[in-house]
C-alpha cells in the first residue's frame, strides 16, 4: 500500500440523514472509512442501521448530507452526483453486496458458474474459458467443490448459497463491499465457517467493509472499528474490542450486556 | 383479386390508428432496435396468431402493394392463409407467394430463402420482445439495462448453454446486437437466419401485439449476433440438400413420413422450393414423398 | 520517580480512569487515578497490588482496550509517539500492529483455525513471512510443551492452562517492543512457569520493554526489575 493513498480515505461519510415524512430514518452521520478498514453497525431493528446501509450503498437517496468516495483513478466524487450509469458501474465493479437473504443476491435459476461470472460478463470479458476459469477459482476460495459449478444455486444449503453470494461479489476485485447480516439467519456451525472464511478473504484481499448486525460476536470477529446506532443516531463509537469491553453510553451498555454467555 | 369489402376502413384499422402506429415506426427506424411502446389494438385473431405484424401490415399497406404471407417459411398454413385472406378483403391489394414479387412480406418464424431486395419491407410477429424477459422478470430493471446498454446478462444465457449443452444451444430467437447499440430480440426465426438481418437492403420491422412493442432494422444495418470469443456464432448445418429440390445452404424442415421412422429434409421456404423444382432441380426424393410434402400428386 | 531519566519507551502520565454502570442506576466504580510511570526497553516492570486494584485495567487502556478518562499514555512507535489515550482507533491498530504485543488472561478463540496458525498468524499480522511464522509457531509450542497432536486442532477445546499457553505463544511470537502480561503464568505448572521465564528473558536481552501482572511471588522476583505497586494510585476518597 503506497503511503500517499494510505492517509487519505475510501469513503467519506458528511452529516448523512434521511427522514421518512416527519419519522428519522438516520440522522447526522459521519465517519470515515479507510482501505482495509472493517467497520461494524451495529443495533436493535429499527435503529437506523438497514436506512444507512441502504444509502451508503446508493439504494436510497439521502434527505440531507453526502457520500464521497476515492474512485479507482483516485479522483474522490460524490455518489449522489455519479450519473445512474457510472453508480451501477460502481456497484457491479469496485463496490459489492452482500445480502442476507442470498436469494437476493443471486440469480437462482443460473449455474454458480454463471452467478460468479456475471460481473465479469458485465464488464465486458467475452471469453468463455476465462470466464469458467475464474469462476471455478472463486468456488474453490468460498469453499465450494468444483464440481457444483453447473448446479443452480437452488439446490445449495444456506450457508453455499451465502459464499456463492460472497463470490460473486468478489470476482471484479472490488475495494468496498457492503454486508446486510451476512450470517443471519444460519445455524451456528455454518455461522463460524462463513465468519472465519470472511476473515480471511478480508484480510488477504485488504477490503474495506460496512457490515450491518444486531450480533455482537460477529462485529468483534470481523470489524476493526465499531458504530451503535440508536433512534436513527450513532450514539458511540470506537475500536471494535473497546467498545464491547468498556462501553460507555448507557445502551451500549444494556446491548453489551444482553449477550448471552456461552 | 377478390373484392374489397365494403364494410371496412382500408386495411382495416381506421386511418387515426395507423397514423399512431406509422409513428411508432419512424422512431422505431430512427432508433434501430429499440423497442417502441405502441397503443396495440384489439385484432379480430387470437393473441399469439400474429395480432403485432398485422397491425404493421396494415398501417404500411398501400393500394400498390404485392403481400406475401409466410408461416414457418410457408405460404398455405392456416395462419399465413388467413392473414392472406384478411388483407385480400380488408384493403383488397394483390398477393403472392413469390418472394421476389412481394413489397411487403409478413412473416412468422423464417426469412425467405430468396435474398430481399431494396424496397421491400419484411413484417416480423414477435410473440416476446424482450430479449433479456426471461433472465430478468422486471421491466423498469431490463429498460435501465437497455438504457444504460448494460448487457452482460445475455451472455449468462449463453454462458449456461455452453455449460449446460457444451455449445451455445439456443437455436431460435438468438439475440443480437444491433448498429452496434441495442440487443434486440430477432422474434423466433432460427439463428440460421440471421446473418441475413445483417445490412439487409429490405426494412425489416416487428411488431409485439401483446406486449405493445415495435422495433426496426433499417437498411443496411449492422447486425451481430452475441457470441464468446472461444465459442463464436454459428449457424445450423445440415447434412443433406432438400430431399424435394436438392437445395443446399438452406433451412431445412424435418418431415415425418411414416410409423416405422421414415423421415426426409425439406425446404422450409415452400415458394423457393416449388420454384427450384420448377426450374427442373431434383431432389433425391422428389416423386416419392406424400403429397401433402411436395404438393404435387404422387406418381 | 526514579526511573524518568531512563530511554523510556512507554510513558503514562496522570492517568486516570473510572466506570460508569448505567444499568446499575448510574454507579460510579473509581478504577485508578494519577498513574505515572515508565518502562524502558529492555527492562520488565512488574504491576503489584491486590486483586480489584486495577491492575489488568490499567493494561488494557494501554493496549487500548479499555478508555482512558485523563491523562497521556504515550508509546514510541518508532520514530513516532502515539497517545493511546487519544489517538485515532486506526493509529491504534497500526500501533498494536507495529509495537504493543499482549498476553491477555483468556483466548479468544476463533472457529475453525488450528492452534499451530491462531500462532503462526500472529506472526503474520506482524508481517513475518508465512514459513518463517510456521516456523517460529513450530518452535514455540514445543517450547510451551503443547504435544503436537494438538497442533492441528482448533484450541477451542483446549483445557484452560492449553490455552493460555496458545495464548503466550501468540503474544511472544512477534518481535513487538513493548509486551503487556497479564498473568501469563497463572494455571500453569512449574515446568511451563520456567518456559515462560525464559522466554521472558530472551525478549528482555532483546531490549524489549514488558510490562506485566504476575500473582506468583517466584516468577514476580524472578522476572521483575522493578516492581510498581499501584496501590498508591488512588482515586481520592
Amino acid at each position: 500500500m503506497s503511503a500517499l493513498t494510505d492517509d487519505l480515505p475510501l469513503l467519506t461519510v458528511d452529516r448523512l440523514g434521511k427522514n421518512y415524512g416527519s419519522r428519522i430514518g438516520c440522522r447526522d452521520v459521519s465517519f470515515e472509512l479507510y482501505a482495509g478498514e472493517v467497520l461494524a453497525v451495529v443495533g436493535e431493528s429499527g435503529s437506523g442501521k438497514s436506512t444507512l446501509l441502504s444509502l451508503l450503498s446508493t439504494q436510497l437517496q439521502p434527505t440531507a448530507g453526502a457520500i464521497r468516495y476515492r474512485m479507482r483513478d483516485g479522483s474522490v466524487r460524490d455518489v449522489f452526483e455519479l450519473s445512474q450509469a457510472e453508480r451501477r458501474f460502481l456497484m457491479r465493479t469496485d463496490w459489492g453486496f452482500v445480502h442476507q437473504d442470498a436469494a437476493q443476491g443471486l440469480r437462482m435459476a443460473v449455474s454458480a458458474g454463471a452467478n460468479v461470472g456475471e460481473r465479469l460478463m458485465a464488464v465486458g470479458d467475452r471469453h468463455y474459458g476465462n470466464i469458467r476459469h475464474a469462476a471455478l477459482d472463486w468456488l474453490g476460495r468460498v469453499e465450494i467443490e468444483a464440481d457444483r459449478i453447473d448446479d443452480a444455486p437452488r439446490s445449495f444449503s444456506g450457508g453455499m448459497r451465502q459464499r456463492l453470494q460472497i463470490a460473486r461479489n468478489l470476482v471484479t476485485n472490488p475495494r468496498l463491499v457492503f454486508m446486510d447480516e451476512p450470517t443471519g439467519g444460519l445455524d451456528v456451525s455454518v455461522q463460524a465457517r462463513l465468519l472465519d472464511l470472511l476473515r480471511g478473504l478480508v484480510a488477504d484481499l485488504g477490503l474495506s467493509v460496512i457490515i450491518v448486525t444486531h450480533d455482537l460476536a460477529v462485529a468483534r470477529l470481523l470489524s476493526h472499528r465499531i458504530m451503535v446506532m440508536r433512534q436513527g443516531r450513532v450514539i458511540e463509537t470506537g475500536l471494535t474490542d473497546q467498545v464491547l469491553d468498556d462501553p460507555r453510553e448507557p445502551y451500549t451498555q444494556l446491548l453489551v450486556s444482553s449477550v448471552l454467555q456461552v | 383479386m377478390t373484392t374489397l369489402h365494403p364494410g371496412y376502413n382500408f386495411a382495416y384499422l381506421d386511418e387515426q390508428t395507423k397514423r399512431m402506429i406509422r409513428r411508432a415506426i419512424l422512431k422505431a427506424v430512427a432508433i434501430p432496435g429499440y423497442q417502441v411502446p405502441f397503443a396495440s389494438r384489439e385484432m379480430p385473431m387470437p393473441y399469439g396468431w400474429g395480432t403485432g405484424g398485422v397491425q404493421v401490415t396494415a398501417a404500411i399497406l398501400g393500394e400498390g402493394d404485392v403481400l406475401k404471407v409466410i408461416d414457418q417459411g410457408s405460404d398455405d398454413t392456416t395462419n399465413a392463409v388467413s392473414i392472406r385472406k384478411f388483407f385480400e378483403k380488408t384493403a383488397g391489394v394483390e398477393t403472392t407467394t413469390e418472394t421476389a414479387r412481394a413489397t411487403v412480406i409478413q412473416t412468422r418464424h423464417r426469412i425467405p430463402e430468396t435474398a430481399l431486395q431494396e424496397g421491400q419491407t419484411i413484417v416480423y410477429q414477435v410473440p416476446i420482445p424482450e430479449p433479456l424477459r426471461f433472465l430478468e422478470p422486471r421491466e423498469t430493471e431490463t429498460r435501465t439495462m437497455h438504457g444504460l446498454e448494460e448487457y452482460g446478462l445475455m451472455h449468462v444465457k449463453l454462458y449456461e448453454d455452453i455449460a449446460t449443452h457444451g455449445h451455445i444451444a439456443t437455436t431460435y430467437a438468438y439475440p443480437v446486437k444491433v448498429n452496434g447499440r441495442y440487443l434486440m430480440d430477432p422474434s423466433p426465426t432460427p439463428k440460421f437466419d440471421n446473418p441475413k438481418m445483417d445490412m439487409s437492403p429490405a426494412l425489416q420491422l416487428f411488431g409485439a401485439g401483446r406486449e405493445k412493442r415495435i422495433y426496426a432494422i433499417p437498411p443496411y444495418t449492422k447486425v451481430v449476433s452475441l457470441d464468446f470469443e472461444d465459442h463464436p456464432f454459428e449457424v445450423n448445418k445440415f447434412d443433406k440438400p432438400c430431399a424435394l429440390c436438392a437445395a443446399e445452404g438452406v433451412y431445412l424442415d424435418e418431415v415425418i413420413l411414416d410409423d416405422a421412422g421414415g423421415r426426409m429434409f425439406v425446404c422450409s421456404d415452400t415458394d423457393y422450393c416449388e420454384t427450384r423444382r420448377a426450374e427442373g432441380h431434383r431432389g433425391e426424393m422428389l416423386g416419392e414423398a406424400p403429397a401433402f410434402v411436395s404438393r404435387e400428386p404422387a406418381e | 520517580m526514579a526511573h524518568a531519566s531512563k530511554d523510556s519507551v512507554l510513558r503514562l502520565a496522570d492517568v486516570r480512569k473510572s466506570f460508569v454502570m448505567h444499568l446499575q442506576g448510574g454507579a460510579h466504580l473509581p478504577v485508578v487515578a494519577g498513574v505515572s510511570l515508565e518502562v524502558a526497553a529492555g527492562e520488565c516492570v512488574v504491576l503489584g497490588g491486590p486483586s480489584g486494584a486495577g491492575k489488568s485495567s490499567l493494561l488494557k487502556m494501554i493496549y487500548g482496550n479499555y478508555r482512558c478518562d485523563q491523562g497521556s499514555i504515550l508509546v514510541r512507535d518508532g520514530a513516532e509517539t502515539v497517545d493511546v489515550a487519544n489517538e485515532a482507533p486506526r493509529r491504534i491498530l497500526r500501533l498494536r500492529k507495529s509495537t504493543l504485543g499482549y498476553v491477555s488472561q483468556f483466548l479468544r478463540v476463533i472457529p475453525r483455525v488450528s492452534a499451530l496458525d491462531v500462532v503462526a498468524a500472529s506472526a503474520r499480522d506482524y508481517g513475518v513471512a508465512s514459513d518463517e511464522a510456521a516456523d517460529r509457531a513450530a518452535a514455540l509450542l514445543r517450547t510451551l510443551n503443547i504435544p503436537e497432536r494438538l497442533w492441528s486442532l482448533p484450541p477451542a477445546t483446549f483445557s484452560g492452562g492449553e490455552q493460555q499457553r496458545i495464548n503466550i505463544a501468540r503474544g511472544f511470537i512477534a518481535d513487538h517492543p513493548i509486551l503487556l502480561l497479564d498473568e501469563p503464568t497463572a494455571s500453569l505448572d512449574a515446568a511451563n512457569r520456567a518456559a515462560v521465564i525464559d522466554l521472558i528473558d530472551v525478549k528482555k536481552k532483546k531490549g524489549v520493554a514488558l510490562l506485566g501482572i504476575f500473582h506468583d511471588e517466584d516468577v514476580r522476583d524472578r522476572v521483575a526489575d522493578r516492581i510498581v505497586d499501584i496501590t498508591q494510585f488512588r482515586h481520592a476518597a
